[in-house]
């Protein structure tokens, strides 16, 4: 027992099992995120749970919820491509809501549009029974640099 | 009925609607306070809340929740009258770690109110206003599903 978080993703990474990059984190699996391999993509699930509901009006999902599956769909990219094992530390993440998501499951993929030597920018896609209607969109920055620099 | 008593009132209701919030009512969230244009959470430190198993510290998706709470009830108790609103956008800044085992305060305010969208401005910390967390920036659109039914009547 007692491997490091970072050691812990390294080996699930070298695994290809993506369901143990998620057992790690503890609020990851109380919010039932999940990660499987589409055509070479990592796609991020968050199972519908009834204490994930934000509005039981409508009924829709919290935005919280969204903003969070989206900047770990972001976190699961960067730690899925990098060539080593970094923790990204998020620096800024713009979340834009973009309809009422409704209270079943929900996909986000990230794509990293820039990983520089210190900061990664990473764009997330959310959606739920119809890909080509997102309900949420984000824009994320990550700091990836070894841990001993710091923030 | 005075003021003091309306605003008792109101105060009342919007605490119980932020409360009866399935997923707050899940996160821990409580509400400290609520103002005509303000709120104030608090969220006590929570083992399945944590993001790094090794430092305990919170994950950055619980103060992303706890932030678009806070400024979200922050705009419904601005409101004249209870409406529907949906954020549209939230930008997060992530200026230091949360401290393992520590509850985390949430105060948002609603700094400016339109006839379609309301901007909030918000902070997470433990201690000091001053010395936060993590900042946030909100635009919320107001009268989400009124307003497409009753368009508010101009002079005619």
């Amino acid at each position: 027992m007692s491997l490091s978080l970072v050691e812990r993703l390294a080996a699930a990474k070298a695994a290809k099992d993506m369901g143990a990059l998620v057992d790690v984190i503890p609020y990851a699996k109380w919010l039932g995120l999940s990660g499987k391999i589409e055509d070479g993509a990592l796609i991020t699930t968050m199972t519908f749970a009834p204490h994930l509901v934000g509005n039981p009006a409508l009924p829709a999902l919290h935005g919280g919820t969204l903003g969070a599956l989206m900047e770990s769909a972001a976190v699961f990219e960067l730690l899925y491509r990098a060539e080593s094992i970094v923790l990204p530390k998020t620096i800024t993440i713009t979340v834009d809501y973009l309809r009422s998501a409704a209270t079943v499951d929900t996909y986000a993929l990230g794509t990293i549009t820039r990983h520089g030597r210190r900061v990664a920018n990473v764009s997330v896609v959310a959606w739920q029974e119809d890909r080509a209607k997102p309900v949420a969109t984000a824009v994320a920055h990550f700091l990836v640099m070894a841990e001993q620099q710091g923030a | 009925m005075d003021d003091e008593a309306k605003r008792e009132r109101r105060l009342a209701f919007n605490r119980a609607f932020a409360s009866s919030v399935p997923h707050n009512r899940a996160l821990g969230v409580e509400i400290i306070d609520l103002g005509a244009d303000f709120a104030l959470f608090r969220l006590p430190y929570a083992e399945h809340l944590v993001g790094n198993p090794d430092t305990g510290v919170m994950h950055g998706g619980v103060i992303t929740a706890l932030l678009d709470s806070c400024s979200g009830a922050a705009v419904f108790a601005s409101l004249a009258r209870p409406a529907p609103i949906a954020t549209l956008d939230l930008r997060i800044d992530y200026l230091k770690p949360a401290a393992a085992g520590r509850e985390v305060l949430a105060r948002a305010t609603c700094y400016k109110q339109t006839r379609n969208v309301a901007f909030t401005r918000a902070v997470a910390y433990h201690d000091d206003e001053d010395d936060p967390i993590a900042s946030a920036a909100g635009a919320f659109m107001l009268s989400t599903k009124l307003g497409n039914v009753a368009p508010i009547k101009g002079p005619s």
